[in-house]
């Protein structure tokens, strides 16, 4: 039997085991599926027999008002989407710059690594509403030439502003979690300090942070949806019109569906990116 | 008659307190393969990266093919192109291929063009046996390979001193042998090394001159057969009691 290319027949007692083994499966998998059967029931049936439910129900989720304020809604959402690209880029690209600039040794850098610090004390810590207002309504109220009027625009700056200290610190927190001996390594090869960071420590510390930036993509993409407080029609601003004509809240359940839509690919496709770098160094 | 490649002139270093070297002369001439022994802390990788100035020193010079690079006019990049190190743990760019890392230094730091850089860094890989694993990751190999690989990278750029780290010391007893036997092969080509380990057979066989550390001073240095076999100085004698006790001579 051993000749028979390694086709060794399983023992009684690995037998025994697999079937074993498939039995708790299946017994898991059962009981998973009765418990949230029965969750998923308790709740449905406490919401709908709350005194109030008929109430919230048609002013919450009236599928005619849904169907009637979705296009405006969804075209509201195709300029945050916009607006989420364009910063997102703008956040990523001034984020690992400030983070570069803090990572900085020496006292010859002392002025840039301290207006680093400084901005990401001061972006970090002022509510980002209040950062719309300052940006939205202070700028143009300098009358300078050149700073545009555009409440799209305007709000865009706001959220890079705060958004890139948040996500400087994360690339920050990635830099420093490379180990030292990598840049003792590129430096005795010849590499000056800018060259170790662009081809060394940046790409090992932006694939350690790709799931915390992808946290503050979604916040930011969610975040898109205030700058309608400057008055840009935005899916949010679309959903309020919307709401105010036809006298109930469901423009707002269907804008927030959309978010949610639009966040769910975004994460699936991270993780896919994060897996298939870890795959390929063979880290995982 | 021309002066040492490199030299090592009452070299001090301290951290904080502590002093780590102190006030060492070392010598290494152009073929030569001088060897570092000495137990743990007594300052022999503190030696090495002082020279490939990844530390400031307190004290002395370091002269490299007679230009004091200790200097801090001169630009250190351009003093290290001269140096190749291997590490005690490899330290492999986890997220470039094998290739990538042989080739990084070369296309980057001296410019040479991409298709001589790989062509060269392929045949290097495949004098080392490591021609098919040029697309591979780093972590997909065994410590040895590893190893080899960082050796590959040191002698890209063919540096006129290489610095080697106690290489052996972070792999399996089975893999140290194809290691040193890359090393062995390097100083018969000629290679100019400067190497700590605590691999005492290998030193009495390669080393063309043996030194002993002790506390960050200098204890006794020469040939291998006079230091390892009849040495003069009581904490030498020790050192290499102890060794024989564990079993490494």
């Amino acid at each position: 039997m051993t000749s028979d290319s390694g086709a060794r027949e399983p023992s009684a007692l690995h037998v025994d085991r697999v079937a074993y083994r498939r039995s708790r499966a299946r017994r898991s998998t059962l009981v998973a599926l009765v418990s949230t059967l029965v969750f998923a029931a308790a709740v449905w049936f406490g919401v709908t027999s709350s005194p109030g439910w008929p109430r919230v129900r048609s002013s919450f989720f009236d599928l005619h008002s849904a169907a009637s304020s979705f296009p405006a809604i969804l075209a509201g959402l195709w300029l945050n989407i916009r607006v989420l690209l364009v910063c997102e880029v703008l956040v990523l690209a001034l984020g690992l710059g400030i983070a570069a600039l803090r990572t900085l040794r020496g006292p010859v850098w002392f002025p840039l690594r301290a207006l680093a610090t400084g901005y990401v004390d001061l972006f970090r810590g002022l509510p980002l509403i209040i950062c719309l207002y300052l940006v939205g309504f202070g700028l143009p109220g300098l009358r300078l030439t050149g700073i545009p009027n555009d409440p799209v625009v305007l709000g865009g700056i706001a959220l890079v502003l705060i958004y890139s200290a948040y996500v400087a610190e994360v690339f920050r927190a990635g830099i420093e979690s490379v180990h030292p001996s990598q840049r003792a390594a590129a430096r005795s090869i010849g590499l000056t300090h800018a060259q170790t960071m662009r081809i060394v420590v940046v790409p090992q510390a932006i694939r350690r942070v790709l799931p915390p930036l992808l946290n503050d993509f979604v916040a930011l993409q969610k975040d898109c949806g205030l700058i309608s407080v400057l008055g840009a029609i935005d899916a949010v601003r679309a959903a309020q019109i919307a709401s105010a004509q036809l006298y109930d809240f469901t423009p707002y359940v269907v804008a927030g569906l959309l978010f949610v839509l639009l966040a769910v690919p975004c994460a699936r496709l991270a993780d896919g990116a994060a897996r298939r770098l870890a795959r390929r160094e063979g880290t995982l | 008659m021309t002066s040492p490649l490199l030299q090592v002139k009452g070299l001090v270093k301290r951290f904080g307190e502590h002093t780590v070297l102190d006030g060492v002369d070392i010598d290494v001439a152009e073929h030569q393969v001088v060897v570092l022994i000495g137990a743990s802390g007594s300052g022999k990788s503190t030696l090495l990266r002082c020279v490939n100035l990844q530390e400031d020193i307190d004290d002395g010079q370091i002269l490299l093919d007679g230009e004091d690079i200790s200097d801090p006019r001169v630009n250190a990049d351009v003093a290290r192109r001269g140096m190749g190190v291997v590490f005690q743990a490899f330290n492999l760019f986890p997220h470039l291929s094998v290739l990538d890392n042989v080739t990084l230094a070369p296309r980057v730091v001296h410019g040479v063009d991409r298709a001589t850089a790989t062509e060269r860094g392929a045949a290097l890989l495949g004098r080392v046996g490591l021609a098919d694993k040029a697309d591979a990751f780093p972590d997909r190999l065994s410590g040895g390979q590893q190893q080899r690989v960082a050796i590959v990278r040191a002698l890209a750029y063919e540096p006129r001193l290489l610095l080697l780290d106690e290489i052996t010391s972070a792999l399996d007893p089975e893999l140290v042998g194809e290691v040193l036997t890359l090393v062995r092969e390097l100083a018969e080509q000629g290679r100019t090394i400067l190497m700590a380990t605590h691999e005492m057979g290998f030193a009495r066989q390669v080393a063309d001159r043996v030194c002993f550390l002790d506390g960050g001073v200098l204890v006794e240095s020469g040939p291998p057969e006079q230091v390892l076999a009849e040495p003069t100085r009581e904490r030498t004698r020790q050192f290499l009691r102890r060794v024989i006790a564990s079993g490494r001579l």
